[in-house]
Parts: structure tokens; sequence; C-alpha cells
């Protein structure tokens, strides 16, 4: 019966979740990691600049910024205008548009970890490996990118939950379009709207087991890290 | 032609280098100063870690940094020993090797892989995480790993300085066998005068970021105008060559200009280049040979100069021994009582030599 009832059930928001939370998180990490390694070099006053702009998301109602990002990506905004001159619609209501607003939404959940990781690893490995010599572009992929393995994946975990968890700023920029913008929030909210309450259920269920079964496998995998067991006491022979 | 020029100058706020000098393109050369003497703030900008104001770096001929040219850190021939290890801890220990061997040029080669790993005896550490290590086994991977760069000239920036004293017993042997092992110019910073009597050839004496004084290891120990011949410890390091060995009552006679000193044996060769130490504590002077004494060494030395100390009650006598120098801290009253002048012949008995390698 139950099986009956899941295959009777409307995947396709579960389905839009993970690609768009998916491909969020891959190109916030893509801008995110560039990004906070040149701020982890750059002088206090810049750093302090960059990082409040990236934070603003994290304080602002989702409402505040769906409202302007609205402005943006719509028809009239700057974005939306882009995206037309190119010979594509506006952005407002689309998929596309979810992205940019996910990637701005979820910017500072991606940020953070990154730069914090890049700051406790110091300079101090970049320049052994300078005086080995590794060019900049050497280190950074053989030295600071391996090192700061963990705070990138405490990024890659956040901005994917914080994506899928999403709700204000999709209701503000997407509206409820079934397979283009109706994702899993949307879907739940509905369903309870609708007194719907088995389908709600069912949602909301196989949305906390993924969930877990994904920040499981992150942490564990993070667990097999050399870096993981740099705790570990120091072994004398 | 071996020659390294050396021409610093870095102005901060709180803090300004200006430095110049000439080094032996052979051999160890200290960088000897307190903290804050800049010392290691010139082994940065040497290895270009660090930007200075002006910069001239000329190693034998070849210039790394002048008006024109800047080289960037991974482009100069050195090998970077950190105060602490500064192992990656993302790579094992063979990986951490193999970083800096495989990034230079196979023809560049000159020290083996299976070489540099045995000469700091690391070979059975080689699947381990630096976080496995011991502070000494951390800072022996990191000497190998510079030295498999096959650098021209090797930093060292303190590297016993955040060991405890058994570690630090365990590496000085290693330090020493790769001097005399390489021939590879070092250039070793700094603070303690144990280290650098038992490693240094040469020194410079940095303080409040300029240089205070260059020259020979002994020449420079035994300047009685210097702080460290000012020292409570103040010794000389002379340099001689083990001639006998005497197996009954367990001595080494090392033969150095001015006599042959006896030592508690060591397992050399006749013929090795050895080192001994002279404490000036530990020199006291005579008119006359001894007799019937329980000392050992005793030599007609000549008088160089005498010296007033920091302790108004002592004097510091600089001592020539054949063309050896070495110090004598005796009390002003002894001084006086013997009619020490300049250049008189004295006998000096030297309680304790210690060798040193």
């Amino acid at each position: 019966m139950l099986l009956d009832f899941l295959t009777t059930l409307d995947t396709t928001p579960i389905v839009l979740s993970l690609k768009l939370a998916v491909i969020t998180t891959v190109l916030l990490l893509i801008i995110a990691t560039p990004l906070a390694w040149w701020l982890t070099g750059s002088s206090r006053r810049t750093k302090s600049i960059a990082t409040a702009v990236a934070t603003l998301p994290l304080v602002l109602p989702p409402s505040v910024l769906g409202f302007y990002l609205l402005l943006l990506l719509g028809t009239d905004g700057p974005l939306g205008q882009l995206s037309q001159f190119l010979g594509f619609t506006s952005l407002a209501f689309t998929f596309q548009g979810l992205v940019i607003a996910s990637i701005i939404y979820s910017f500072p959940f991606a940020l953070q970890p990154i730069q914090n990781a890049f700051e406790s690893m110091g300079r101090k490995p970049i320049e052994a490996a300078a005086t080995l010599g590794a060019s900049p572009w050497d280190r950074f992929f053989t030295v600071a990118l391996p090192i700061a393995r963990p705070g990138i994946l405490t990024a890659a975990v956040l901005s994917f939950a914080h994506t899928i968890g999403e709700f204000g700023v999709i209701l503000m920029i997407g509206g409820n379009i079934p397979g283009e913008t109706k994702v899993l929030s949307i879907a739940i909210y509905d369903h309870v709207e609708s007194i719907e309450y088995d389908q709600a259920h069912a949602l909301s269920l196989l949305m906390i087991v993924f969930s877990f079964v994904v920040l499981f496998l992150l942490y564990f995998l993070n667990s097999k890290s050399p870096l993981a067991t740099a705790k570990t006491p120091a072994h004398h022979d | 032609m071996t020659e390294i020029t050396v021409h610093y100058q870095v102005n901060r706020p709180e803090f300004h280098l200006n430095v110049k000098f000439t080094a032996n393109g052979t051999g160890v050369t200290a960088l000897f100063g307190q903290s804050g003497s800049g010392k290691t703030t010139l082994l940065r900008c040497i290895a270009g870690l660090e930007q200075a104001d002006e910069g001239i770096f000329i190693f034998n001929g070849e210039p790394w940094q002048n008006t024109d040219i800047n080289l960037p850190a991974h482009k100069r021939p050195i090998g970077y020993v950190f105060q602490e290890a500064n192992l990656f801890p993302h790579l094992s220990v063979e990986k951490n090797l193999q970083y800096g061997f495989k990034r230079r040029k196979a023809s560049e080669k000159s020290i083996g892989y299976d070489d540099a790993i045995h000469l700091v005896g690391i070979n059975s550490l080689l699947k381990r995480l630096p976080s496995q290590l011991s502070g000494g086994q951390r800072q022996r991977v990191a000497i190998a790993r510079a030295l498999l760069t096959n650098p021209q000239l090797l930093l060292m920036d303190e590297p016993l300085a955040s060991l405890d004293i058994q570690s630090k017993a365990e590496i000085l042997p290693y330090l020493e066998q790769l001097n005399q092992q390489l021939d590879i110019p070092v250039f070793y910073v700094s603070h303690s005068p144990d280290e650098v009597l038992r490693i240094a050839d040469d020194i410079v004496l940095l303080k409040d970021g300029h240089v205070e004084a260059t020259g020979h290891l002994n020449d420079v120990l035994t300047r009685t105008d210097l702080p460290l011949a000012k020292l409570e410890e103040a010794s000389a390091a002379v340099t001689g060559v083990v001639s006998k060995h005497n197996e009954e009552f367990h001595l080494t006679y090392v033969k150095i200009q001015g006599g042959t000193v006896a030592v508690s044996k060591l397992n050399l060769p006749i013929g090795h280049k050895a080192r001994i130490r002279i404490s000036a504590k530990d020199v006291s002077l005579a008119l006359t040979p001894a007799q019937n004494t329980s000392i050992t060494n005793a030599f007609p030395v000549k008088i160089a100069s005498i010296t007033p100390t920091v302790d108004p009650a002592k004097v510091l006598i600089k001592l020539d021994m054949g063309g050896d120098y070495f110090l004598s801290q005796i009390t002003k009253l002894s001084a006086h009582q013997l009619e020490l002048t300049v250049g008189k012949i004295v006998y000096a008995q030297i309680k304790s030599v210690a060798l040193m390698r």
C-alpha cells in the first residue's frame, strides 16, 4: 500500500530541488574558493568590506532579498534585460533565476567555512611549498586546497542544505510553476495548504532521510582525511 | 669564485634592517643575534619569502636579486628548514620528501633520494603522517626534504630552537655530518652560542638590524670587544687534527697550532679534523710551568690583550697559542699579583677541553 502511494506521489519537486541544490553548490564552490583565497591574503579593510557584503544574505529577511532579486532579474531589471538581450526570456519565474537567487542566498554559507580554513592554515605551508619549488598555482592546488578540504566540504554541505531548505526567496522570485520553479519546500507548503497531509508527510520524510544520508556520507568521508587524524596524540619511538 | 654578497634593507614602522656583508660560498655561516636582531627576517629575504625595500643577493657571481632581477621564492635554488619543521600535514613523510624532489629538474639532482633519507636516518618513518612523528623526527624529515630540492644554498632558521634538549642532541650529530658530507653552503640562524660553536665555520653577528661583526668563528668568539666574549660561558672553538689515541687512559690527542691537547677519547680516525672547545672559565694562568698538578693540558702562551669584564672583580685575558686564540677569565686580583701585561709569556692551564667534532 505504501508502495502504491509512493508511486502515485509526484516526485518532480524533489528532483527539481536536488537539481537546484547540486547546481548551486557546484557553482558556489567554484566562485567562493578563489574568492576566499584572495580575501585571506588581502588587507583587513578589503576583507571587512567583502565579508560584510557576502554575509548580508544571512541577516536580511528572505522577503527583502527576494524583492530586490525580483527587480534585478525581472523584465525591467538589469540582469533580466541582459538575458533578454541575449535572446532569452527575463530571469524571474525561471529555473535559471532560482539558481542565481540561490547562489546569492547561500553565499555566506559557502564563503565562511572556506575562508576560515584558509585563515587557520596560515601562510606557513604555502611558504614551505614555495621554497620547495612550487609556483603560486601549484601551491594553491597541491597545498592550499587539500589542507582546506574539510572547510570546503563543510561549505558544500551547508550550501546544499541551505538551498534545499530555501523557501521565502523562491516564493518571491520563482512562484509556483510545476517542473520549473515548484521546488520541494513550495510543494510541501502547497500540500499543507490543501490539507493533503499524506503527501506532505511523504515528501518531508523522504527529504529527512535523504538529507541525513548525504550529511552522513560527507562527514564519514571527511573523517578519513589525514587531517582529521591530526588530533590524535603524537607517536614516539 | 665562491662568494655570497648580501645586502638588504627593510624599513618598517617598528623595525629597521640594514645589513651588508660578504660570506664564504662554502661551509656554515651562522647568522647570530638576539631575538629582534633581524636574523630571521634576513633569512626570509634571502629565500624570497619576504620583500625588502632594497635587496642585493649575488650567489657565486649569479645575481638572485638586484635592482633588475628579483627571483620569486620558488625559482631560487635554496633549501629552507623552518623553525618548526613545517611539514605538509596532509601528506605522508614520503610524499613530503617527494614534493620538492619532483619539482627540480632531473639534470640538477645531485643528492639521491635514498642518500638523503639515510643521511638523517628516517627510513622507518616514510609511511607515517607528520602528526605521528616526534618533534625531532619531524625536523629530520624537514632537513631531508630541503636537501632533496638539490639546493645550492641551505637556509636553516633555528632548526633546533623549538626542540627539547633530548631532540636537540638527537639532531646535532646529523647536522654536523651533513655539513661534512655535503658540499652545500649553509646559512644557519641561531641565538644559541652552543649550537654556533658546534656547527658554524663563519659567523655574522647581528644586532638591532645591522651587522656588528663578521669573520671566522674563533676570531669572532675571541674578540673581546664583542658580546660573545663577554658572556658568562664565553668559549673559544679551536680547530686541529686528531694525532694519537691513548687506549690505556682513554684519551685522544688533538694537535692544534701551539701544541697538542688531550681530550676524552673519541672514535675519530687519526688525521681527522677536530674542533675543541675551551671555556674561558676553565683556563687559569701561572708564571711557571706547574708541577704536581692534576691538569693535563698546560701550554706556554702569549698574552694578547687584557680587558675588563662586566664583573668588576674579573678580567678577560686573550691568549695567543701559536696563532690559535682562546680566552681566560681570572680575577683582577690574580692579574695584578701575577703582574700580567700584554706580550708576557705565561702558562695556561686548561682544566677541561671538550671535543666537539
